[in-house]
């Protein structure tokens, strides 16, 4: 999560003090992102140098100088909170990549590494889950670890699928990287778009 | 105390070439108070690990013990008379009688071990309260939500003094919020109520419930998830800069 603009959602509500800012960002977020107090002052120095806080303008620079948001601060937040994060190219998963590479390593059997990581998924599940029973009346941390669950669930389903295709693959008589006798002639389906940026890229 | 073992339970169906090996020397415990999840994909022997541990179908080779009990031991009389004191089953699809309401359903097995209507719906009435549906007990299935439904299979699954619980995808047919409420039902009956749990699905959001999960696939027992540390492990500063 962006500490800037988290920053400026909590000056949003009024003005408040540098530690204040980072007690309520801890407690907002359920602790899942703790601050520490440099990254706090960094990011309150930023915002005002951009002109989007301002300080009550004590020449303290601890824990009780007091800020607040401008009218530009208000109008960037609005903006961010529309602004869809960048989500068009997929991340280089390093779980993904160690499970395609086991395809390769004729030592390696993908089974047992897409297990490694199956089980290593659920144990941080259960905890998360554990976590989430113990804080159930606090919704900011019941959303924050309800997206750390979905994400790890689709990790899961994700080493579900993959397994299953590898069976099926095995079943078919095709080697796991693919058959590249018979496509070799075949015309290729156009990647998607960032895809091919990416090779364009190359 | 272990409320249900599995030692070296093997199942397979037809002969010959045409044998099918549901289960292959699966062993397994779940204890009072304890959540065990079966994890695998369809057609790795879940349900009928299920079926044998809830003494519906006998293994092929293997002992089931149940409360200690070896399943191999007693008659046909006293498994039925197991099946409907100590173990509960919760199905996927309810499995609840259309023609009796909520508190009927419920009651239903404490009649069936012989006491009557009315002493039976006391339990039954007080099951369905202490899942929230005490305001439901007139009810028929197709007059509740999904999720009632399946709270209402549970505090059947739970009526009188079942200490064995198990579970065949108990949320599959819910949505999300709903599914998780059921998890929470299966972990309090284990956690306040000192049932033992067996939870099979493929679900990794509702296994992440259990205290352990165990991976079945292809009818072996292949792997299982440690018992989780304390959540204050995912918590610590260094962990997340």
């Amino acid at each position: 999560m962006s500490v800037r603009y988290a920053m400026l959602a909590l000056l949003s509500e009024g003005p408040k003090y540098g530690l204040q800012l980072r007690e309520e960002f801890e407690a907002r977020t359920g602790e899942v992102w703790p601050l520490n107090v440099g990254q706090v002052y960094q990011t309150l120095q930023r915002l005002e140098r951009d002109g989007l806080v301002e300080s009550d303008g004590t020449s303290d620079e601890g824990p009780q100088k007091g800020f607040r948001i401008t009218a530009d601060g208000e109008q960037e937040l609005a903006r961010w909170l529309r602004t869809p994060p960048d989500l068009s190219s997929p991340p280089r998963d390093e779980l993904v990549m160690k499970v395609l590479v086991a395809l390769y390593v004729p030592s390696a059997d993908v089974h047992a590494v897409i297990q490694a990581h199956r089980r290593y998924v659920v144990e941080l599940m259960q905890q998360w889950t554990r976590i989430r029973e113990d804080d159930a009346g606090d919704l900011n941390t019941v959303l924050a670890i309800d997206a750390e669950l979905f994400r790890l669930d689709s990790v899961a389903r994700w080493l579900d699928a993959a397994e299953a295709r590898v069976n099926r693959a095995a079943s078919d008589g095709t080697p796991p990287w693919g058959d590249q006798a018979s496509t070799r002639n075949q015309t290729r389906a156009p990647l998607p778009r960032h895809r091919r940026e990416v090779r364009v890229r190359r | 105390m272990s409320m249900l073992e599995l030692r070296g339970v093997s199942k397979s169906y037809g002969q010959g070439g045409a044998e099918v090996h549901a289960l292959r020397e699966v062993s397994l415990t779940a204890d009072e108070g304890e959540m065990v999840a079966v994890m695998g994909p369809s057609g790795s022997g879940k349900s009928t690990l299920l079926t044998i541990a809830g003494t519906l179908e006998e293994p092929t080779s293997g002992e089931v013990l149940v409360a200690g009990q070896p399943i191999s031991t007693v008659s046909r009389n006293a498994k039925a008379r197991l099946r409907r004191r100590v173990i509960g089953y919760v199905f996927q699809d309810f499995n609840l009688l259309p023609g009796l309401t909520a508190a009927e359903n419920v009651s239903l097995p404490l009649e069936l071990d012989g006491l009557s209507a009315r002493k039976a719906r006391v339990p039954g009435l007080r099951g369905l309260e202490r899942l929230g549906l005490d305001g439901r007990a007139g009810h028929y299935p197709d007059q509740l939500s999904g999720g009632e439904r399946q709270r209402v299979a549970i505090a059947r699954a739970m009526v009188g003094e079942r200490r064995l619980l198990l579970a065949d995808e108990p949320s599959g047919a819910l949505d999300s919020a709903n599914a998780q409420a059921v998890m929470r039902l299966l972990l309090d009956a284990c956690k306040e109520g000192g049932m033992a749990a067996v939870v099979v699905t493929h679900d990794a959001q509702l296994a992440s419930w259990a205290d352990r999960v165990v991976f079945l696939r292809d009818g072996r027992v292949t792997d299982q998830t440690a018992v989780a540390p304390g959540p204050e492990s995912l918590l610590t500063p260094e962990r997340n800069q």
